[in-house]
């Protein structure tokens, strides 16, 4: 493993990281200042362009590709959202972007608006980051202070408000098109797509919904160019022409059953089993892994044995995972039973689903109590298939479903019973002895609340 | 013209049109069964109902390219060479699944609910779901909400559609209905002391595809499959909105608005819709009489008069009392109106005739969703004017015939009402009423006892917006024609069928014999022949 000095986490550690001046000895806001002063906003869409960056927030999808599919020549407003609703469970990254380097979010909004020619910013917090809220707020006043947000910033004739926003603890406030509703006060259901937000977002009005750690990335290849950046990673499947490649930098989350959790930044493409024995020292009290989660419970679950897969955008893929997420990995040790992590899963998803959409609202439910009921020793064998049939048909992927919530609730499900089959019939088999083999229907069980 | 394939089979769309994939399968006889998607309200595609397969014909090649995955029909537009696939097995399995999901948590109580038997979840059950429960059983739970005077919302019914939601929100832009919870605790509620309680609550108990919203008027009065309906027209206003009137047994249990894109779209008001008691009122007027000669300490009786004598002694006491003066109210169709002038003029050719009485409240009012109440509170005053201007072409109104008869011009009148007031106030008052008090003959005919009826010589009663037929012109000049839709009460004989027999016609009354001979004038020529079901413009053959 090549040594890697963390750039995007440059600040953690450093005494008042968080402060402007802190900030601005470390280069910060020069970029910004010679951006402002000579260069034009097509220029910078077209450095992150070339620089290949995807979006960290989940699905991976070119950056500098979603900010040229705003309307050309919109007379205005357009809008970006930076969505640090982080409620991925393992993931935590974007806490600590915003609470030890808030400037450099900060900046990378700048940027990010000048480049798409947005004249308000919208950031949409997660609520329970009480000090994240804090420190962004003292950072966006700095900023106002020192004349990088306001009107006519720096005498470039460029101007930029920014806004934070704290939502109310919804999982689904995460989807691009929830969270624009909910930031119109509405009820955050996901949109029907199209019209897409880079046509029709917020307000109605072209919007680009983007993810605090690609803010923090375009902060980053402004200060050190697009070659370092592309000098990072993994390059383009010369086979694959769909594959645009994963550059940069990544922070990625290792908890769960790991030594020293926490966040490190490492260059994407580093495997599951490096990150957990180079960063994470290890599998706790020295046991063996059981399963690990790539990014965020919806992306499913790699065995020990693929553990060797890259953490790229196209390497969980691979292995029957969903995809890398938000590069939240979470261990988890081969004394856990995997029918407690899918139950708590489903519980997660079932208390999450927005409930627009039949299939996600029932299927998530529906699986929480089969899982309730074979955790209380009244699982059948039939369970297992309904399981995995849910898993199959429910999400935006075969179509049944208005946004990604449902594939993520459907992923741990049909990984789980496809990787993991026969841990669930030997506890339904030891736990059911009598009634595994039924295949009519029980009676439910009482559901004790999620909460 | 756009062709687009459904199933295999191609058909033709307009040009301009913009439709999804729902309506341009049904104009290709396929059905896409769907829950949300409501043409009157925006597209949410959350049901996943409408699940289809979908592709692209390349205009060139001819080559077929599908969606690799299931897309709502609804959501969906259709441009030329859409293949729409509404059979596969893909879309069958999908169909089921929401089928099987909607009834996880439903109670399945269909014997007590009162939609059962045009319940859109016990219909795509039957034909797309599977005969299987493979859930876990639950108990048995029926809840109930009280959300606003007009419905009960049956909570563990709701599939949660939105459709009332959007309705309220869209349509009557009240927004007091909403979602709360999250996932599969998701219920329908109001916020609290916000009850649903506008003018067009009761239309979200037709949106509801399931029996979770209740009409309280209608709750538990009957099973709908005794129901019959017949296409009716709503006298409650000058709008005309369409309806079905639906009945059984010559009783009205519900009025339902009947689409019509040119009137009412999809809608009525509760006004209209709970309009229809006065018609089995117990205070109604259902016997015809001659007022007996008055005898000093005793009140007002009138005798009772078989309707074939009526018909000859009423003609030969108005021709004795001399000049004439008849009210033709603005509830009476068009035949009615026509046929009455016809009598009154051969009964005195110099008769007085004007339009009567018009019920009115302060304005119009508008919804957002465009939906008009009219201040005008009768249907016809413009088919009733039309027919009074062919005998007379400076129409009258209610206050002239009062002057005339106030000022000692008549001898006799006729006055036509037929209000449906009941439970409000008389729609004449006393002192008005006066005016009538000294001629020598006066003929009411009317719904219910007022003022005016009480002076009556001849006291006779009127039938009710669904026991008459004939021809309605709204407010915007659009004529609609309606059948009888109940026998009215024993001993009543609707106006059209005593008019029709005091003009000496042979056989029953059919207003379609009149309606030919009006439209032989030319402000009534769009009456000529069959009128469509959505009506038709009185307007369209003068301008042309």
């Amino acid at each position: 493993m090549q040594p890697f000095k963390p750039v995007l986490l440059e600040a953690v550690g450093v005494p008042d990281g968080n402060t402007l001046a802190s900030y601005k000895s470390r280069g910060g806001y020069a970029p910004l200042e010679q951006t402002l002063a000579g260069r034009q906003s097509a220029d910078v869409v077209e450095m992150v362009k070339s620089s290949g960056l995807r979006g960290r927030g989940g699905a991976g999808f070119s950056t500098g590709l979603k900010w040229t599919f705003l309307p050309k020549d919109h007379p205005g407003p357009i809008y970006l959202c930076v969505n640090a609703d982080e409620s991925e469970p393992g993931t935590f990254n974007n806490r600590i972007l915003m609470e030890d380097d808030p400037h450099q979010v900060i900046e990378g909004i700048i940027l990010s608006s000048f480049a798409t020619r947005a004249s308000t910013a919208y950031i949409y917090l997660r609520y329970e980051y009480p000090t994240a809220w804090h420190r962004l707020q003292a950072a966006i006043d700095e900023a106002y202070a020192a004349g990088y947000l306001g009107k006519n910033i720096r005498g470039s004739g460029f101007s930029l408000d920014i806004y934070l926003h704290r939502g109310a603890a919804a999982y689904i406030c995460g989807e691009e098109t929830g969270l624009i509703e909910s930031l119109e006060g509405k009820r955050a259901w996901p949109r029907i797509k199209p019209p897409f937000p880079a046509i029709e977002g917020l307000f109605r009005k072209p919007t680009v919904v983007n993810n605090i750690e690609t803010m923090a990335c375009v902060a980053q290849i402004a200060r050190r160019g697009v070659d370092w950046f592309k000098s990072i990673g993994v390059p383009a499947d010369p086979n694959n022409p769909r594959d645009p490649g994963s550059y940069g930098p990544k922070l990625y989350c290792l908890s769960g059953h790991v030594e020293k959790p926490g966040c490190y930044e490492a260059p994407l493409g580093i495997t599951a089993r490096e990150l957990i024995d180079h960063f994470g020292g290890g599998v706790w009290r020295g046991r063996r892994a059981k399963a690990v989660i790539p990014g965020g419970i919806s992306m499913g679950l790699m065995t020990e044995s693929e553990l060797d897969t890259p953490l790229d955008f196209a390497g969980p893929g691979r292995v029957g995972c969903l995809g890398l997420g938000t590069a939240a990995v979470v261990v988890i040790d081969d004394q856990t039973s995997i029918v407690d992590f899918l139950h708590n899963s489903c519980r997660f998803f079932a208390h999450e689903s927005c409930g627009q959409c039949t299939p996600c609202r029932e299927g998530t439910s529906w699986s929480l109590r089969m899982l309730e009921r074979i955790k209380a020793g009244k699982g059948r064998l039939k369970d297992l298939d309904l399981l995995a049939e849910i898993g199959n048909t429910m999400g935006m992927m075969p179509g049944s479903t208005i946004c990604g919530l449902a594939d993520g609730a459907a992923w741990p499900i049909k990984n789980a019973i496809k990787k993991f089959r026969g841990e669930f019939e030997d506890h339904i088999k030891r736990t059911n002895p009598s009634g595994w083999m039924v295949t009519d229907p029980v009676p439910a069980l009482q559901i004790v609340g999620a909460h | 013209m756009p062709v687009v394939i459904v199933d295999g089979q191609e058909i033709e769309i307009g040009a301009d049109e913009r439709l999804n994939c729902i309506e341009a399968a049904r104009r290709a006889g396929a059905e896409i069964p769907h829950y949300c998607w409501h043409p009157g309200l925006s597209v949410v595609a959350s049901c996943r109902m409408c699940l289809i397969e979908t592709g692209q014909r390349d205009a060139a090649s001819g080559k077929i390219t599908m969606v690799p995955k299931l897309v709502p029909g609804c959501q969906t537009p259709v441009k030329d060479g859409t293949v729409i696939v509404t059979k596969s097995d893909l879309v069958t399995s999908s169909r089921a699944r929401v089928e099987e999901a909607l009834l996880i948590d439903h109670p399945i109580d269909c014997p007590i609910c009162d939609k059962a038997g045009e319940c859109l979840l016990q219909d795509y059950h039957f034909q797309h779901g599977q005969a299987e429960r493979r859930a876990d059983l639950h108990p048995f739970t029926s809840r109930k909400r009280d959300v606003g005077p007009t419905v009960t919302l049956f909570v563990d019914r709701c599939i949660m559609c939105t459709r009332c939601v959007r309705f309220t929100r869209e349509v009557a832009g009240t927004a007091e209905l909403m979602v709360t919870s999250r996932g599969a605790k998701e219920e329908i509620d109001v916020f609290p002391g916000f009850p649903l309680d506008n003018k067009l609550s009761g239309n979200v108990v037709d949106v509801c595809p399931v029996g979770a919203l209740g009409d309280k008027d209608f709750l538990y009065q009957q099973r709908v499959w005794f129901l019959k309906r017949e296409a009716n027209v709503c006298g409650g206003c000058s709008a005309g909105c369409s309806i079905y009137t639906e009945h059984n047994q010559d009783t009205v249990y519900r009025l339902k608005p009947r689409e019509n894109p040119q009137v009412n779209a999809w809608w009525i008001c509760d006004e209209g819709r709970y309009g229809w008691h006065h018609l089995h009122d117990p205070a109604r007027l259902v016997e015809a009489g001659r007022r007996r000669p008055a005898e000093r300490g005793r009140p007002t009786e009138y005798e009772p008069v078989e309707w074939a004598d009526l018909v000859v002694r009423l003609r030969d006491d108005l021709t004795r009392a001399g000049r004439l003066a008849v009210a033709v109210s603005p509830m009476l169709t068009v035949e009615e109106a026509w046929m009455l002038c016809a009598v009154a003029r051969s009964i005195d050719p110099q008769a007085y005739l004007a339009v009567g009485h018009l019920p009115t409240t302060d304005s119009d009012e508008t919804f957002p969703g465009g939906f008009t109440i009219r201040a005008e509170k009768c249907p016809n005053r413009r088919g009733v004017e039309a027919v009074v201007a062919l005998f007379d072409p400076a129409v009258h109104g209610w206050s002239d015939l009062l002057a005339h008869v106030g000022g000692g011009n008549a001898d006799a009148a006729w006055i036509t009402a037929g209000y449906p007031t009941s439970g409000r106030g008389p729609w004449i008052d006393t002192e008005t009423a006066a005016t009538f008090a000294n001629l020598s003959c006066l003929v009411v005919q009317d719904m219910f006892d007022t003022p005016l009826s009480q002076l009556a010589s001849w006291r006779l009663p009127a039938a009710g917006f669904a026991e008459r037929a004939g021809t309605w012109v709204n407010v915007a000049h659009r004529a609609q024609a309606f059948e009888q839709a109940i026998r009215p009460p024993a001993g009543v004989w609707p106006e059209g069928r005593l008019f029709w027999n005091m003009l000496g016609r042979r056989g029953l009354y059919d207003p379609s014999a009149v309606r030919r001979q009006l439209a032989e004038s030319a402000s009534l020529a769009a009456l000529a022949g069959e009128i469509p079901a959505h009506g038709v413009d009185l307007r369209i053959h003068q301008l042309a």
